[in-house]
């Protein structure tokens, strides 16, 4: 009784919150195509500041080209045909002079561990040089500051020059986390991000999303349903390329929802 | 009281972001820069292959369209171009020559640089790969001049002793010649194909308790069948394509050959031996010209073909 009146108490608070900060992110009537396939279908969602905005589904639900399309990939995907409006900080992403700018302050994090070919350090050094930071003491604390929060500095901090595409996969997802916040993002979207790493450190990795929840906003793409349970603010079910509830996360697994199919799938009666 | 500032603050950078995405800066310039040079780079191999193109059928084209037979040409096997009363023109003889010595070229270098090529990638290892690899690379690059007098001077005497005939320089010649010339190019290639096929699908294969023969040849050669097409197909385009070492060790005789031990005459070597005696603009040069718009019409269908059949394999 006292849980549920604090949840709703919190809940509260966190919606007059919300309701001072804008949105981050606002997606109307977005549908993705691949040549003749339809990959999303008429999905309108605003992502707020400071929230981590989680979205579950099964596999072909759309999610990744959903990611795609915010920073826009689709430029360099051939046959990739996106329409609808998506407004990233209150631009029209769609109507942009220089997209490289865009995605550098947008972070991703894809589903398999992508060690670059070059020493752990180059790795996580590589967007602030790009950014044209070039001095070796500004670079020598960002790369630890973003291979601590990825929870992977002990164990590289003796072996930085060694190559990163020769660290284990757990690692390299780490080192792909850390060279996403090395962006300094405002927009951290990780796609499935756990599929490759341990139980421990996933633990340990969500623990630091929840801390970067102050600076950055975040989309989770995930599988596991309880990680988005544990994580997100809010959540998007999404199936077979069209976006079936949004919701407050805890009202999807408690059972309030508007949808028996979200139900289904949160309580794992899906096939 | 907190949350506002923040917010505030918030919009602030918000704004500050957001203007940034229209800005233009170097770095946007020089990427849009280099796009325009390397497309200027993509666009002048065209221009150079059809500037090539032109230009041989340019000399050569008066003869197809004035004085050619189209039956004479391809299906007789009578070449003496240079005879002032009666010119005969008919390649057939020269075209069974390149098909013959390219034919057992290949016969040679297929199964050599594919053995070759999946013992050093596969079973290979430490010193003794490392080794090869130099040697090999090592091979490909004698010039075709050298395999052509290694033709002339070694295989020539070797043949006739070894197998009593009166000439040396035959399609046997030509071919084992063309066919150990090829070999490096095809090992090379095929091997960087099998290294491109992952570690993990050998892995995966070993786990099931396959031997290291029926994971090269249930997965690993499947998985680079890509490669080792284009690998023999460069193979088959080289020596369609040699002229130096295929015209001495040949024999350079006009010549359907009837065995591997009958001299023969090359396409290429035709042209290469005949168009510095030819009178510019004549019709002896004219026909040679003919010959390099045929050899072009060939290679272009066997890369078409490749592509093709590669194209068919990703699809499959």
């Amino acid at each position: 009784m006292v849980e549920l009146a604090t949840r709703a108490a919190t809940t509260d608070a966190s919606q007059q919150a919300v309701a001072a900060v804008p949105n981050k992110l606002e997606v109307r009537n977005l549908t993705i195509r691949y040549g003749s396939d339809v990959a999303l279908r008429d999905v309108s969602l605003s992502i707020r500041e400071h929230e981590i905005f989680g979205i579950i589904g099964p596999a072909n639900a759309g999610k990744t080209s959903f990611l795609k399309a915010i920073n826009r990939m689709d430029v360099f995907t051939s046959g990739m045909r996106v329409e609808g409006e998506i407004h990233f900080a209150g631009r029209d992403t769609r109507h942009l002079n220089n997209v490289y700018a865009l995605r550098s302050r947008i972070g991703v994090v894809f589903p398999l561990p992508v060690g670059l070919p070059m020493t752990v350090y180059d790795n996580v050094a590589l967007s602030p040089r790009l950014r044209g930071i070039n001095e070796k003491a500004e670079l020598d604390v960002i790369v630890q500051r973003c291979l601590t929060r990825a929870a992977l500095w002990d164990e590289v901090k003796d072996r930085l020059n060694a190559l990163g595409s020769l660290l284990s996969g757990g690692q390299q997802q780490r080192l792909t986390i850390a060279r996403a916040l090395s962006q300094e993002p405002d927009l951290l979207m990780l796609d499935e991000f756990s599929i490759a790493v341990d139980p421990v450190t996933t633990m340990r990795i969500e623990d630091v999303l929840k801390e970067l929840r102050q600076e950055v906003t975040i989309i989770l793409v995930t599988n596991l349903v309880q990680q988005a349970r544990r994580l997100a603010d809010r959540t998007a079910f999404f199936l077979g390329g069209e976006c079936v509830e949004i919701g407050v996360t805890e009202d999807l697994f408690t059972g309030e929802v508007k949808d028996q199919r979200t139900r289904d799938y949160v309580e794992g009666r899906f096939g | 009281m907190n949350t506002g500032t923040q917010a505030l603050s918030n919009r602030a950078t918000t704004a500050a972001v957001a203007g940034n995405f229209d800005r233009r800066n170097a770095d946007w310039y020089v990427d849009k820069l280099i796009a325009g040079l390397v497309f200027v780079c993509g666009i002048s191999a065209i221009l150079f292959v059809l500037g090539i193109f032109f230009f041989v059928t340019r000399e050569g084209i008066g003869f197809v369209f004035e004085k050619m037979d189209f039956r004479e040409f391809f299906l007789t096997p009578y070449w003496s171009p240079s005879d002032a009363e009666d010119p005969e023109h008919g390649i057939l003889a020269l075209i069974a020559g390149t098909a013959s010595v390219t034919g057992l070229a290949m016969l040679v270098a297929v199964p050599f640089s594919l053995g070759a090529a999946i013992y050093i990638a596969e079973f290979a290892t430490g010193k003794t790969r490392e080794a090869l690899k130099v040697l090999v690379e090592l091979l490909a690059a004698i010039p075709s001049v050298v395999w052509g007098f290694i033709g002339l001077v070694i295989m020539n005497p070797l043949l006739i002793k070894w197998f009593d005939v009166p000439v040396g320089l035959s399609v046997l010649n030509a071919g084992v010649i063309l066919g150990l010339m090829a070999a490096p190019i095809m090992t090379s290639i095929a091997e960087d194909a099998l290294k491109a096929v992952p570690d993990r699908y050998r892995e995966a294969a070993e786990a099931m308790g396959a031997t290291r023969w029926q994971v090269i040849y249930k997965v690993v050669l499947p998985a680079a069948k890509n490669g080792l097409l284009g690998g023999v197909l460069l193979g088959v385009g080289r020596g369609f394509g040699e002229t130096m070492a295929v015209l001495m060790a040949t024999g350079h005789a006009v010549n359907i050959p009837s065995s591997i031990f009958d001299s023969v005459r090359a396409l290429t070597a035709t042209i290469a031996a005949e168009l510095g005696e030819a009178v510019v603009g004549g019709e002896h040069y004219q026909v040679l010209f003919t010959i390099g718009i045929f050899l072009f019409l060939i290679t272009f269908i066997i890369n078409l073909s490749a592509d093709l059949i590669v194209r068919g394999i990703r699809k499959g």
